[in-house]
């Protein structure tokens, strides 16, 4: 039977083999570019691996840009608006999905609204905002509008609505008050749930270009995705280096990938569950 | 968890609790109700929901160069509407969109595939075709210009082992748009899959074995069962796909873009997107105004778009 199979799965490997080297080639070679010389990197016929390994280029990073505050920066925006989506959104889903109270639905479809209307549509007014703030250039500019979410109001009211509801009835009829039941049985409830938004909103976060790009423009308060974007090899064109930071800056959200696949995986498939 | 036992105890209690305790309850709900969403739903308001308005007010203005704004009624709606800029901006997201749809199968086929009964590894390919999902947009065009590159990249070096002459992929105006397709369905197709991957469950297994009895080969089921099953999954792809590459900024701005003039790819006016149009025009030109009318054409490209697909789904999409 097991030899049934494997000879009836073969073609299958060798799709998604092909498929896969597709998809792990490009980074395959950022890294091998990433410890070569810069003579070695622009040579014709290019080299497939390096005929030294010149691992400098990684502590060069640290010296062409800002990596360290720029690292710090990415991780404070990401924890930032990490937990206040967490915290804001569980909130405002768990009354959404438990609670009465006039208007509900026709707040929840405003809520709702958001989600449908392009991200352009918002950002001149909020940059404006940050402005009049004197926020420009600052962490606060990076954290405060991300930690407000539709998306992920929607995704924990679903989570809750999926609860059974016979713990909050007891311990609401115990006379505990909703902030004691939201906080003592609804959180530890929802825990995948939590987990699932967390996870996004780190990828989301880690990764995001345009608002980052916007608002700080000074090297120092950049993050690593808008500094390696306004990087791009003009003035700086030594590409290894480039390879090196790039690695470096996207590293953590792989190893938090790899290590929290199934959760990442099941939280996608959720999202894509209840659209 | 204490509370458990003592619910028999507490349930008669809220039985014979009269009217006016029960109205005081309701508005108690209220007041916590209205409290639990105060915090995100003000800061939605302030930071998502005003901002459509006052973009659409902005819309209607014209930009000085020393920030103050005046208004011209619909002025830039009239010349937006012959600016060959945005037109042209617009036929590139477009196709854009239509180059990065041609993902979705490629996607379902994938599911498909690492979804087969026995197939071992299968968890290590999902996790390898999710990479490129997970890295970061500016490592991804940082490379892939790096490959791409006319005189030294790498896939110039494979083409011109197989007797094939390279272009400047990213450089040359024929080409750009389509370089950069390339990378947006690279991107996009591990984070499909998983959610083909998902639908592909909750298809019944005894559809399979009865068609096994029957004599259908896994083609012949693919086609008959997996795909009409799969075809709400793939709805909601599509739907999604497409807003999301009609939105298309990173991989433009990353690939083709460049940060001073005189650098400036001669590819990019060719092929720049309108969100890429968007932020020039808002960002580095200060003509927010012209700009945010820039936006409201996306709104609308976008929300005819997904009504269409809504129209047409009736034609193609299963619901069981």
């Amino acid at each position: 039977m097991p030899e049934r199979v494997a000879r009836r799965t073969w073609p299958v490997h060798a799709v998604l083999v092909v498929g896969a080297l597709v998809m792990v080639a490009p980074l395959v070679w950022e890294f091998l570019t990433s410890v070569k010389s810069f003579g070695e990197s622009v040579r014709v016929p290019p080299t497939i691996l390096p005929g030294t390994w010149d691992w400098s280029n990684y502590t060069k990073v640290f010296h062409s840009i800002p990596f360290g505050e720029q690292l710090l920066n990415t991780v404070l925006m990401t924890a930032g608006r990490t937990a206040g989506q967490l915290l804001l959104c569980s909130m405002a889903a768990y009354a959404f999905a438990r609670l009465a109270f006039p208007g509900r639905d026709v707040i929840f479809m405003l809520f709702l609204s958001v989600l449908m209307v392009p991200s352009q549509l918002f950002l001149i007014p909020q940059y404006q905002i940050m402005q009049e703030l004197g926020w420009l250039n600052s962490l606060q500019a990076l954290i405060v509008p991300g930690v407000f979410s539709a998306f992920g109001t929607f995704l924990l009211r679903q989570f809750f609505l999926s609860l059974p509801k016979d713990l909050e009835e007891a311990a609401g009829l115990d006379g505990a008050n909703p902030l004691r039941i939201y906080w003592h049985i609804m959180l530890p409830l929802a825990r995948p749930g939590l987990v699932a938004l967390g996870i996004l909103t780190v990828l989301w976060s880690w990764n995001d270009l345009m608002w980052p790009l916007v608002v700080n423009n000074d090297p120092e308060q950049m993050t690593l995705s808008a500094g390696l974007a306004t990087l791009k090899g003009e003035h700086f064109t030594d590409y290894p280096v480039l390879m090196a930071g790039s690695l470096l800056a996207t590293l953590p959200v792989i190893v938090v990938f790899i290590v929290m696949q199934r959760r990442v995986l099941e939280g996608i498939a959720f999202t894509g569950s209840k659209g | 968890m204490t509370t458990l036992e003592e619910v028999p105890v507490a349930a008669p209690q809220r039985a014979v609790a009269g009217r006016p305790a029960r109205k005081r309850l309701r508005r108690r709900e209220w007041l916590w109700g209205f409290a639990f969403i105060a915090p995100n739903g003000l800061g939605l308001l302030a930071f998502y929901i005003w901002p459509v308005f006052q973009t659409l007010y902005y819309s209607f203005t014209e930009w000085g160069a020393f920030g103050g704004h005046t208004w011209i009624g619909a002025e830039n709606y009239v010349k937006l509407v012959s600016d060959p800029e945005v037109s042209g901006a617009l036929k590139n997201t477009l196709l854009y969109a239509a180059l990065v749809l041609l993902g979705v199968p490629i996607s379902l086929v994938l599911a498909a595939l690492i979804n087969t009964p026995g197939l071992r590894g299968a968890a290590v390919y999902r996790v390898l075709y999710f990479l490129p999902v997970v890295t970061m947009p500016a490592a991804v065009g940082m490379v892939w210009r790096w490959l791409y590159n006319g005189d030294i990249g790498l896939i110039n070096h494979v083409l011109s082992l197989v007797g094939i002459e390279g272009h400047h992929w990213v450089a040359d105006p024929r080409f750009a748009l389509y370089a950069t397709a390339v990378v947006g369905i690279w991107m996009t197709v591990g984070y499909n899959m998983v959610i083909f991957a998902a639908g592909l469950k909750g298809i019944p297994k005894d559809l399979y074995e009865a068609a096994e009895l029957d004599g259908a080969g896994p083609v012949r089921q693919f086609f008959s069962i997996t795909l009409p099953m799969l075809s709400p999954t793939a709805f909601f792809v599509t739907v999604l796909t497409s807003i999301g590459a009609l939105q298309v900024f990173d991989v433009i701005y990353l690939m083709l873009g460049s940060n001073s003039a005189a650098l400036r790819n001669p590819a990019i006016d060719e092929n720049q997107t309108i969100v890429f149009l968007f932020f020039e025009r808002a960002f580095v030109d200060n003509d927010k105004g012209y700009a945010a009318a820039i936006a409201f054409v996306l709104l609308l490209v976008i929300l005819l778009l997904t009504i269409v697909q809504f129209r047409a789904q009736k034609r193609w999409v299963h619901y069981a």
